[in-house]
């Protein structure tokens, strides 16, 4: 008799969602998918409403990436109003880029990830979270907390708020900064430089005692997307997009960002409100890609700073070509922390911060447009089509986790593989806790990514082979 | 003038002939609630925020239309009076799509912020969620209907300042709209002037300038007062 296992819901990511594990006739795992189980319609309520709108409103996704929406919504907008962006608009955005990297890359690492590896899989969930972490090495945990308040300080400084800002806009930024607020971020860069640097050699300790996670979760050759700069350097914000395979090869290169279609279809799957793209050259089953902190850092040919190309270096030993391993997102994670600060420290020596033009306006000069940015989780995808008078006709939005969907549900079924035995007809918390950390590697941002009202909960079902229910454990 | 005396709020105040209650308390510095009403336009009491008690009617009266008298008592704040004002906010939330985070004039809505001031902390009535569409034709500004609460205070300025008279209203019940000429898309007005008044005086997100993103609509509506000063009594006041 073949099985499911099904888990529901997942926590400790950032929405509501629900795995289901098929077993076969032999009791092994035949199948595991990933399941998001939350609509929320942004795409639909946005027609209608005037193109300034948009990057308020759909910054409304997500709380915890909100900026990603606002980056991506406002080079829509730019693209619309066809308008040249002013210098110091364009890098007061990348430097709010940056600090959103650092405030989510903080929060997935140290808030959501860290308590596994670094409590153990088989700590009980009640103590298995920050919390837990806090009790077992209150250092660390605070200057993690620190590190994402300092993200967030880059936000408020330069919007006026930690939370959806409404500062990008078609055409630039609201407002500029003064030398006394840039003064005020580099005062607290030592401290961030610290805490990453002690974060990367926890974590390069985890990796020398979890080479099974490197193995099992979500190993797997697949394309990786991104966007990268002219010389294919790391990008956060602008440049083109770029595929390179599980060997490192790059497959398609400096693709304009609003050609995007052309290279990536995305499947509706009865399973799940969250949609599958896929690479379209190579169709739905051999298209898939991963996106975010491991596929930029596979994609890019350097990162440009001194610290980050250093660690990127031992990075890369971790694969012949690329980095294949999900569990590697946590380090690439890091890295890209390490990188943003040394960007962030950059942009703060930069005379054109402070210049005062900051927004170009111009009227309605294309009726549609394409915005692309590297939010935290991958590349974030806004295109929209508009009326003569600005009002919004259809969107389109490809979020972040939306790319990896396809990259997930491997990394779930591998997991269950691995650690499954023949004949199980229960889910043991270990493994319940090791297929959710299979989820957590992507960092994903379930309500962003359905654009989704959701909680933090997890669901996992196990079923028979005749679709029966065996086992299903929810946490809330 | 002749001058009367009343009592406002246990206060006894002078004022002369012919003054609303509003204008009475006003000058004595009791502030009562408003919405529909804008300092250089006259009233039409159609926003109902400001009721008042009236000492010898059951009746609550609107201060900004009801003129005073010898010896008139008037209550301008009480639990009765804040539920009815709660009440008519709640509607107006109700009636259309008033969605103050990701409007133009988060932080400078008139609407809002008397909803703050009057504790107004949820709606006890079903959302009406009407569908309907922004007008932006126009050059340089918008029309969402979604926002408007139909104070009139675009039709007023509109007609009675501007002297255009492109502002109006249409249809019944809760079908009102605020049109252009007879009804035609804003940008295809011949008799707009495009001065910008109605933005001006518009107490919401309803009218606003094209570009205007979340809470950047902030409006300073003594210009219009300043204007009908300097027209009326030949007073360039600054």
């Amino acid at each position: 008799m073949t099985r499911r296992i099904v888990i529901d819901p997942v926590t400790r990511i950032e929405g509501h969602a629900k795995i289901t594990i098929r077993l076969d006739e032999d009791g092994h795992v035949a199948d595991a998918e990933f399941h998001v189980v939350e609509f929320r319609g942004f795409e639909k309520f946005c027609e209608g409403r005037p193109l300034a709108e948009m990057p308020g409103i759909t910054a409304r996704i997500c709380g915890i990436c909100p900026v990603s929406h606002l980056l991506a919504s406002a080079k829509a907008g730019d693209a619309i109003l066809a308008v040249r962006v002013p210098t110091a608009a364009e890098k007061l955005r990348r430097l709010m880029n940056l600090g959103q990297i650092v405030q989510s890359h903080a929060l997935s690492f140290f808030h959501l990830s860290a308590p596994d590896f670094l409590l153990g899989w088989e700590t009980p969930p009640a103590s298995r979270n920050v919390f837990g972490l806090i009790a077992a090495n209150p250092d660390l945990a605070r200057a993690g907390i620190r590190l994402r308040q300092f993200g967030q300080e880059i936000i408020e400084i330069l919007g006026g708020k930690k939370i959806h800002p409404a500062w990008a806009v078609p055409g630039g930024v609201r407002s500029g900064v003064d030398q006394a607020a840039l003064d005020r971020i580099g005062a607290w860069l030592p401290e961030a430089y610290r805490t990453t640097g002690v974060a990367l050699d926890l974590f390069k300790r985890v990796l020398s005692t979890h080479q099974r996670e490197i193995e099992t979760f979500g190993n797997f050759p697949s394309l990786f997307m991104g966007l990268v700069g002219p010389r294919g350097e790391w990008e956060h914000h602008g440049g083109k997009l770029r595929f390179s395979d599980g060997t490192g090869q790059v497959v398609a290169d400096q693709i304009e960002p609003k050609e995007y279609s052309s290279y990536i279809g995305e499947a509706v799957q009865e399973s799940s409100y969250l949609k599958s793209p896929y690479y379209k050259p190579l169709g739905l089953h051999g298209g898939l890609y991963r996106v975010g902190p491991l596929a930029r850092l596979n994609i890019c040919n350097f990162i440009g700073t001194p610290k980050a190309d250093a660690e990127l270096a031992n990075f890369r030993t971790f694969g012949r070509g690329a980095v294949t391993s999900s569990f590697l997102y946590h380090y690439a994670r890091l890295i890209e922390i390490l990188a943003a600060l040394e960007r962030i420290e950059l942009y703060l020596k930069d005379p054109d911060l402070l210049r005062t033009h900051i927004r170009s306006d111009a009227g309605i000069n294309h009726l549609h447009g394409v915005g692309v940015s590297e939010a935290p989780r991958g590349t974030l995808f806004h295109e929209y089509w508009v009326d003569e008078h600005g009002l919004i006709q259809k969107v389109n939005l490809i979020i972040a986790t939306g790319n990896n969907n396809l990259a997930m549900n491997r990394t779930v079924a591998q997991i269950a593989r691995a650690y499954i035995p023949a004949g199980t007809t229960t889910i043991p918390e270990p493994l319940l806790n090791r297929i959710e950390h299979g989820i957590r590697c992507y960092d994903p941002c379930l309500s962003c990514s359905t654009h989704a009202a959701g909680q933090m909960a997890l669901q996992v079902r196990l079923l028979g082979p005749d679709g029966s229910l065996l086992h299903e454990i929810q946490r809330d | 003038m002749a001058a009367k005396t009343l009592i406002i709020d246990g206060k006894q105040v002078s004022a002369e002939n012919h003054t609303t209650i509003l204008q009475a308390a006003t000058d004595n510095g009791i502030a009562i609630p408003t919405l529909c009403h804008l300092e250089g336009v006259y009233d039409v009491g159609a926003c109902r925020l400001c009721i008042v008690e009236v000492k010898g009617t059951a009746k609550l009266l609107p201060a900004c239309t009801t003129r005073i008298y010898e010896g008139m008592e008037v209550t301008t704040d009480s639990e009765r009076l804040r539920k009815y004002r709660r009440m008519t906010l709640e509607l107006l939330f109700a009636e259309r799509n008033h969605i103050c985070a990701v409007c133009v004039a988060n932080g400078h809505c008139e609407l809002q912020a008397l909803a703050y001031g009057l504790g107004m902390d949820h709606v006890r009535y079903d959302y009406c969620n009407p569908a309907w569409a922004v007008d932006a034709s126009h050059r340089f500004m918008g029309m969402d209907h979604n926002r408007c609460i139909l104070c009139t205070r675009c039709v007023r300025v509109c007609w009675h300042i501007e002297g255009a008279g492109t502002k109006n209203v249409a249809g019944r019940g809760t079908k009102s709209r605020i049109i252009s000429d007879l009804n035609e898309p804003w940008g295809d007005s011949t008799t707009c002037t495009s001065c910008g008044k109605c933005v001006l005086a518009c107490p919401t997100g309803a009218l606003f300038h094209k570009g205007d993103t979340a809470g950047e609509s902030v409006r300073d509506r003594s210009k219009l007062g300043f204007i009908v000063n300097a027209r009326e009594k030949q007073q360039w006041t600054v």
